[in-house]
């Protein structure tokens, strides 16, 4: 049962990692990021192509990668996001999803729809003796290093005079804007960052998933309503959620394997119910 | 167009503003001379809020000139009216959640020319110094209208547009409140006040803006205002 908590808890860093893109890139943009998982596929498939065609490593890619996809995702708000921005919130939705497919399916007709391996770091190969049981070296790592990540953004939005301003632009960013501070120059920025963790998840994930052109889509769904249980905007939320999520779903597994793919969104619905705000949620924001 | 004793630092001209097809301000004008402090009075709905988010930049539609300091504010967005010297005081409060007492105060950049220190801030409202560390909605409601003004001043605002700082507080707190506008006009600093509470207007403001239906309908000074007093409260269904 413990190794199966612990499986939950590196499927949560996944779902953190992402819901905390999603969480800042909702919070500041008003702009739900359908082709977040479709940016966390480009991660896995980049890792990929860079080592099957260039030979680069896994190391490389796990800095290259996210870096390319986070200088992607910020043109990509330069030059479609923001022109958007203004309309109904439906064009961005209907903007972003179509992205979605198109990538999908860009990928799909390159590499087809089959899964691609990719091996397993030689660093990380082995396994590691946690005491209780031993567990795969490379997992423990994935834990580990979003950890960290969670933790070092978490420091630097509550330590920081930017964290400061990113924090108040996500939670009221027409207030932030009427006390001086201009948001749309934080916007660019903080839209490239999340999808720069995207984009690092999926590299993660290639050692460990399938990379197909699909595994985003599939992931996202439940990465919405892990955003939705932690509350729309909430960034300690979406992250707290993100690890409760990996670690609910792992044990639902072991103990009603029957319930295992709607056992997060019976968790949503019983979570709404209660707080609709979900659980970090401001209760309403009037306006 | 309503006279002012004092240079003018803020001047409306024809504002109109529309919420989809409903037209909510009509052809508004008004001045608020530097060092005054005025307030907007009218029913709910008569476009109060309306004319200080438009004075902000954050409404929307809407056509006519607003020039703050002799300067054209219509085509600046919110962030740069804010830097020029406008400090806004939502009717919510604005109060941030997700930052303490301190970083509410701390978030605007400084802007005018005698911003208060955090100190003065502190010496003035005790409580918020008690405070600072507690995430910035644990403050009780009189608490959170006290650091929405506070953020204002250590900002520096030359002109406070506040939207109706005393709702719902208690006669203690409301006092209080009085008594920081008197001791911000004292400094020089401009306020643009809505306000329900005619009692209270008269008390603190020199002149005063009768809105009805998205127009000014009346200018009034102190002594038009507590003569018909009565006749405004039934009028405002107070």
């Amino acid at each position: 049962m413990l190794q199966q908590a612990f499986n939950g808890l590196v499927g949560g860093a996944f779902y953190a990692l992402l819901a905390l893109g999603l969480a800042v890139i909702f919070g500041m943009l008003g702009v739900v990021n359908f082709a977040h998982g479709a940016f966390y596929m480009l991660g896995a498939f980049g890792s990929y192509v860079l080592l099957d065609s260039f030979g680069v490593n896994f190391w490389v890619a796990l800095v290259v990668v996210p870096v390319v996809l986070g200088v992607a995702g910020t043109l990509l708000e330069r030059l479609f996001i923001r022109r958007l921005s203004p309309l109904d919130p439906l064009y961005n939705f209907l903007f972003t999803f179509g992205l979605a497919l198109v990538l999908q399916d860009l990928v799909k007709r390159e590499y087809g729809v089959q899964s691609q391996p990719y091996p397993r770091p030689e660093l990380l190969s082995g396994t590691v003796d946690l005491g209780l049981f031993t567990y795969p070296a490379y997992q423990v790592f994935v834990l580990a290093l979003s950890l960290v990540v969670c933790v070092v953004v978490w420091l630097v939005l509550t330590r920081t005079r930017v964290g400061m301003i990113v924090r108040a632009a996500t939670e009221r960013p027409e207030l932030t804007r009427s006390l001086g501070i201009d948001v749309g120059r934080w916007v660019t920025p903080v839209f490239g960052f999340g999808i720069a963790l995207a984009g690092l998840a999926g590299v993660l994930a290639a050692p460990m998933r399938a990379v197909n052109p699909l595994m985003g889509a599939d992931l996202i769904i439940t990465v919405f309503a892990v955003v939705v249980i932690g509350g729309l905007g909430s960034i300690f939320g979406s992250v707290a959620a993100g690890f409760a999520i990996g670690l609910v779903s792992a044990l639902g597994n072991l103990y009603v394997p029957a319930l295992s793919q709607t056992l997060v969104f019976i968790l949503m619905a019983v979570v709404l119910l209660w707080r609709p705000a979900g659980l970090f949620g401001r209760e309403e924001s009037p306006s | 167009m309503p006279r002012t004793d004092t240079t003018p630092i803020l001047t409306v001209g024809g504002l109109s503003a529309w919420y989809g097809e409903a037209q909510v301000l009509r052809d508004v004008s008004l001045q608020v001379g530097e060092g005054e402090i005025v307030t907007l009075v009218g029913r709910n709905g008569a476009g109060k809020t309306t004319l200080l988010r438009c004075l902000m930049g954050l409404q929307g539609r809407y056509s006519g000139s607003i020039s703050f300091l002799g300067a054209d504010l219509t085509r600046l967005p919110a962030h740069r009216r804010a830097r020029q010297g406008l400090g806004y005081v939502p009717d919510d409060r604005g109060v941030y959640s997700t930052l303490t007492v301190e970083e509410n105060l701390t978030l605007p950049p400084r802007v005018g020319p005698e911003p208060w220190s955090l100190a003065r801030v502190y010496e003035t409202f005790p409580r918020l110094a008690e405070r600072r560390a507690f995430p910035g909605t644990k403050l009780s409601g009189g608490e959170q209208q006290m650091l929405a003004l506070a953020r204002v001043l250590r900002m520096g605002a030359r002109v406070l547009l506040c939207d109706e700082p005393t709702e719902g507080l208690s006669p203690l707190i409301v006092q209080q409140i009085g008594e920081i506008l008197r001791e911000v006009k004292r400094q020089g600093t401009t306020v643009l006040l809505i306000e329900q509470n005619v009692h209270f207007a008269a008390t603190v403001a020199d002149r005063h803006y009768l809105l009805a239906e998205g127009r000014v309908v009346e200018s009034l000074d102190n002594d038009e205002m507590r003569a018909r007093e009565h006749e405004l409260l039934d009028y405002l269904g107070i």
